[in-house]
Formats: C-alpha cells, sequence, structure tokens
C-alpha cells in the first residue's frame, strides 16, 4: 500500500495552482484573481449622473446595491469598446475598505486553475501576475490598479 | 416544537426629499435643506448682477437678512446643458441659492448609499450619497457642495468690488449736481 508520505510531490516541483476568472475584452483575453470576483452579470441598466471621475460611466443595481461600474477597455487595449455583453462584479480594495464594482467585458467568463508567475519590474501597475492559457500569456490583473484613475502624465505615457 | 417569532426588523428612517431637474438630469435634496422655493420672476427685481468673480455658474447676488446669498446655475455646476432655469431653491445654513428647471416631486427615501469610493473627482463633494428610487438612482445633492470657500471668497470680493464702485459713482453724482 502506498502511504501519504510516498506520494508527496517534492517541494521544487510543487505547482502552485490559484483560481482565476478569464475575461475577454475584445479579442483578448486577461484573468483576476477568482477570489476578488463575485460574480458574471447579464448588462442591466446603467444609472449616470454627473461627475469628474475618468473612466467611471455611472452605476448600476445589483441586488439592492448600487455598483459603479468602471471602464478598463481603454486602458487594456488603448480603445473603447461598444459591444460588451456582461459586468464582471470584482472587489475593489481600497486602503480601509473594499467595495464591489462592475467591469465590462465582451464574452464568457472561464473559471480555471493556473500558475501565476509574479509581475516584471518594468510590467504596468495594473498587471499582478502572468498565466500561461491555451499556449497564450495572459495578464494578470490588479482590479485596485486598473481603477484608479491615471494621472495625466501616466495616461500620456501609456 | 415550535421556533421562537422572530423579531420584527426595525422600520427603516425615511427622509423626505424634494427630486428636481437641472439640465435634463434628476437629482435630489433633503426637504430640510430647503427654506424656500422661488420662482425666477419672483426674484427678478431683487437679484442683482455680478460680474468678473471669475465663478462662471454665479450671475446673481441676493441679499437676505443681511447675508449676500449666490445664485448658482445648477447647469453650469453639473457641466450639464444650461436649460431656462424656473426655479431657485434658498438652502438653509448655506450661501447658496440654486438655480434648477422645476420639481419633478416630493417623495421620502428610506436608504441614502455613500457614493461608492470609485468616485474621486468633485462629486465627492456634490452628493450626500446615492438612492435607488422606483428602480432609478438619484443622487442626493449637499449643500454644501455648490460652493467651495475659495468661490465664496471670490464671489465676497466681487460683490465689495461692486458696492465700492457704487459708493465711490454715488459720490461723484452728489459732487457733480449743482447747488441750489
Amino acid at each position: 500500500m502506498t502511504s501519504a508520505a510516498q506520494l508527496e510531490i517534492p517541494s521544487g516541483l510543487q505547482q502552485d495552482l490559484q483560481s482565476v476568472v478569464l475575461l475577454r475584452l475584445g479579442d483578448r483575453r486577461f484573468a483576476i484573481a477568482a477570489n476578488q470576483i463575485s460574480e458574471l452579470v447579464a448588462p442591466s441598466r446603467i444609472f449616470r449622473f454627473p461627475h469628474r471621475t475618468p473612466n467611471v460611466e455611472g452605476v448600476i443595481l445589483r441586488r439592492g446595491r448600487i455598483v459603479p461600474v468602471c471602464e478598463v477597455a481603454e486602458r487594456l487595449l488603448g480603445k473603447k469598446i461598444l459591444d460588451r455583453r456582461f459586468y464582471l462584479i470584482a472587489l475593489r480594495r481600497y486602503e480601509s475598505q473594499s467595495e464591489w464594482v462592475a467591469l465590462p467585458v465582451t464574452g464568457e467568463c472561464e473559471l480555471i486553475n493556473a500558475e501565476i508567475t509574479p509581475p516584471g519590474e518594468h510590467d504596468a501597475p495594473h498587471v499582478s501576475g502572468w498565466i500561461s492559457h491555451d499556449g497564450n500569456v495572459v495578464e494578470v490583473l490588479n482590479v485596485a490598479a486598473l481603477t484608479t484613475p491615471q494621472s495625466p502624465v501616466a495616461e500620456a505615457r501609456s | 416544537m415550535r421556533l421562537a417569532p422572530r423579531s420584527k426588523p426595525a422600520p427603516l428612517k425615511s427622509e423626505q426629499i424634494i427630486l428636481f431637474r437641472v439640465g435634463g438630469a434628476l437629482f435630489a435634496i433633503s426637504s430640510s435643506s430647503v427654506q424656500e422655493v422661488k420662482s425666477v420672476d419672483s426674484l427678478a427685481g431683487a437679484a442683482a448682477e455680478i460680474k468678473n468673480s471669475g465663478i462662471k455658474k454665479v450671475r446673481h447676488v441676493l441679499e437676505r437678512e443681511n447675508q449676500s446669498l449666490f445664485v448658482v446655475n445648477g447647469a453650469m455646476h453639473f457641466a450639464l446643458p444650461l436649460t431656462p432655469g424656473t426655479l431657485v431653491f434658498i438652502l438653509y445654513e448655506t450661501r447658496t441659492a440654486l438655480l434648477v428647471d422645476g420639481i419633478e416631486k416630493m417623495t421620502s427615501m428610506t436608504h441614502l448609499q455613500a457614493l461608492p469610493s470609485a468616485f474621486s473627482g468633485a462629486e465627492r463633494l456634490w452628493y450626500r450619497g446615492l438612492t435607488a428610487l422606483d428602480q432609478t438612482v438619484v443622487p442626493v445633492v449637499s449643500p454644501d457642495g455648490f460652493l467651495t470657500a475659495d468661490e465664496l471668497f471670490l464671489l465676497d470680493a466681487a460683490v465689495a468690488e461692486k458696492s465700492a464702485m457704487q459708493s465711490a459713482a454715488n459720490d461723484l453724482s452728489t459732487q457733480g449736481a449743482p447747488a441750489k
């Protein structure tokens, strides 16, 4: 009989798999750690009112909560995407609290397990790591950095 | 075995609000923040024009109870399409009179949600929060959010300058009047 000790994989070979949600924006795929995702919802009415925060389109009502809709395609793809099918409700961490934000995505999402490679020093702040999936390298997104308004200088550089 | 009856949830505290339109958009304000609602026509003689204050959204000032109240054009404040304002809200404990398109209705809200932290611009001063009414989300304005301390300083300076110029003009006309 094989004991548990005999089945142990040497720590050097052990893969550190984490659950991530794969999302689609236009023709590109991105990932967000699954523990930062609440749900994927069908497009609902967006309520707009005057404000001065770039890349916040308005709010949606979800289960009695008012959730801001943060446009991220422009930062990730360099252009706005008009064809959107779902809102991915993600947890956005602030200094002292966490709140839900709705990220418009253009396709169905997929939950997978993958090994996350840490970001490099030259990666943008919104990149919290990388995964390999279906032969592609996919950015794992940092929701907080992605939904923080960029300074005009940073915007010009990106 | 019978379960103990569930305690009734505490009744939600409701707040009377006025739903109003500015530049075509819908807003709410607590009724307790509005001292008076006047029609623009009724203020025609009472409002004095102020120019060169640098605050474009304020074109008129009202003198009430030894205090200058500045008439803020709501559409300009929120950068909405300019519409002819018909009503002015005189707001309690502020120096603001708010020019609006009209009142939609009076109602009550039972829940005010803080503005989500994703909003990080001037709107954090403009709104007390958001409320959901009849499957619509309405921003609830903050009476203090229409004029900042810096804007009030500039407006007071413009009013003082105008008064000084009027006094000087009156002095000149008195001196220049022919002696009888």
